[in-house]
């Protein structure tokens, strides 16, 4: 079974952002960035499964500018076979990478694509919905355990208040929660073979579809700031403090 | 304009993030309709036909909505969607699993977790795990949103909407239930809870969390935690507290062994009140916190049991 993974280009997730000071965006300029750590995740199950040999091939794909071919070389790094990189510039939200992605996955003909479960830059959550929608198959999201069995997969997905178990009918979409796995690290040696391995590069207009996001951004500004706490020197100033001047206990 | 809200509902109650995603829905303006989908709803259809301003709750009443599955949920809503100018479900792991499927169904974006409302077609919602608010307009003709309940007041109950059955029946050959465990707690649910008490690293391991209880049970709390005591292993993940997990926003939220991770801040740092115990006074979550008290929680927790 050919495996398909989505990755995406984030800003490391242990950067303090910064939004510029005309407010249009948050400023990405000499940022470090990374693979979104959901993605990563995605990732390790997909070269779990050929290690289990339930895989047989992994196909790692992003949609995003050159500089995201980085990202790729990471996941190939780990074990991905070969990738696949969607170039572009435009400003691309979840409906644009899920149109692109459906073509992909009408090319390739994969029997599972794994994606994250969110993007930590724009904290969507609707990739892998949205492509299960345009594909037409059953979504398998915030998942926790992955099992193949011959045409279905049992998708443990964590819940509000729990876990709940689907079994799906395969091929389908899965989004990977943060327990799904822990994702191991690249080595050395494995960072200079993923050097060699294919990776393809199309653009939107090949695959024939409109990437830039409908959604206009108008403004992004810092959240409100916190007033500045105070420190107290014991249990019972503490107590003190939250019956009389916060007045939050009684 | 109509809105369609989609009900939140658990055991056969309607779920009271219902209130504040039809309070989001007032915000926007016009006729507001809500959707119970499941499988014997008839009790939860009444009680969302009471909230204020609601014109009407329609109900699908049918096996295969069961659980909400995405795949029968979001053809249902699709199939609605042509009535209506927005659809709005809060952003619980059901809306965020359904709505984002209904929108590409649709071939329109999605928005997710909006806080605010400025117009009818713009809306706010935080980004980088809460680091920044973003405003954003929607060009589509419709509007599928998800709501940040703690970002809206619910609304009363004194309506009475009328209530009417839904004939469509999505068929889903795709999808089936398996099974369902959920946690046991007679705490009120973390994301509706007054105040909020969770434990971090620093607790040093699951039965320690039981050092929270006495202090909960005293101030009616729930319990949470950081991702670092959930990955540890010491609590269950539905209590977890972050862009990963719950967000909350409390009157009171005491972070006891939580040094304040983004990803943790993102989760509760529209609380109220803020209280950090920590023996880290360099801890990050001292620099968000109202009330700081740098002591070994070992020691203040039995102490703050007692004074409460």
């Amino acid at each position: 079974m050919k495996v398909l993974v989505a990755v995406k280009r984030v800003i490391d997730y242990n950067v303090k952002i910064r939004v510029k000071p005309d407010n249009s965006d948050v400023d990405l300029t000499n940022v470090k960035m990374a693979m979104n750590p959901f993605c990563e995740i995605a990732v390790e199950e997909a070269v779990r499964l050929k290690e289990r040999g339930v895989a047989t091939e992994i196909v790692a794909v992003t949609v995003g500018p050159k500089a995201a071919q980085e990202q790729l070389r990471t996941a190939l790094a780990l074990g991905a076979d070969r990738a696949i990189h969607v170039e572009t510039d435009e400003r691309v939200e979840s409906l644009g990478a899920a149109k692109a992605l459906a073509k992909l996955v009408e090319e390739e003909q994969p029997g599972l694509v794994i994606l994250g479960k969110q993007a930590i830059d724009t904290d969507n959550n609707q990739t892998g919905q949205m492509l299960a929608a345009l594909t037409g198959l059953p979504q398998g999201t915030f998942a926790s355990e992955v099992v193949i069995d011959n045409d279905k997969a049992q998708v443990t997905r964590e819940i509000d208040g729990g876990l709940q178990t689907v079994e799906l009918s395969l091929p389908a979409i899965v989004t990977t929660d943060l327990r799904l796995n822990e994702p191991r690290y690249a080595k050395l040696p494995d960072i200079m073979k993923a050097k060699k391995k294919p990776m393809d590069v199309k653009s939107p207009a090949e695959l024939g579809v409109e990437v830039a996001s409908k959604v206009k951004l108008l403004r992004v500004e810092p959240p409100a700031e916190r007033q500045g706490g105070v420190k107290v020197g014991s249990v019972d100033e503490l107590v003190d403090k939250l019956k009389n001047e916060a007045k939050v206990i009684s | 304009m109509s809105i369609l809200v989609l009900a939140e509902h658990h055991d056969g109650a309607l779920a009271g993030a219902t209130a504040h995603v039809v309070a989001a829905a007032q915000a926007i303006g016009g006729d507001i309709d809500v959707l119970v989908a499941g499988e014997n709803v008839g009790a939860i259809a009444e009680a969302a036909a009471k909230l204020d301003g609601v014109s009407k709750v329609r109900v699908a009443d049918n096996a295969a909505y069961a659980h909400l599955l995405a795949e029968p949920t979001a053809a249902l809503i699709a199939e609605l969607a042509g009535d209506y100018s927005h659809v709005l479900a809060c952003a619980s792991t059901t809306g965020k699993n359904v709505l984002p499927r209904v929108a590409a169904l649709k071939d329109v974006a999605q928005i997710s977790e909006i806080i605010a409302v400025e117009s009818a077609d713009t809306f706010k919602r935080p980004i980088y795990a809460g680091n920044a608010i973003a405003t954003v307009q929607s060009e589509d003709a419709l509007k599928v949103i998800t709501v940040r309940t703690t970002g809206f007041d619910a609304v009363g109950e004194g309506g009475s909407a009328a209530v009417e059955a839904v004939d469509f029946v999505a068929d889903n050959a795709q999808s089936t239930f398996v099974k369902e465990e959920l946690a046991q707690s007679d705490r009120p649910e973390l994301g509706a809870a007054k105040v909020v008490i969770s434990g971090g690293r620093g607790m040093g391991n699951g039965d320690n969390f039981k050092l929270l209880d006495g202090i909960a049970d005293k101030l009616g709390a729930a319990i949470g935690a950081s991702r670092a005591a959930v990955d540890a292993g010491f609590v269950p993940n539905d209590m977890q507290v972050g862009q990963t997990g719950k967000i909350v926003a409390p009157d009171l939220y005491i972070a006891v062994g939580i040094s304040g991770a983004i990803q943790h801040l993102a989760g509760m740092k529209d609380s109220k009140v803020i209280v950090a115990i920590n023996k880290d006074e360099e801890a990050p979550i001292f620099q968000v916190a109202d009330y700081g008290l740098v002591a070994d929680l070992f020691e203040a927790l039995p102490e703050l049991e007692q004074k409460l």
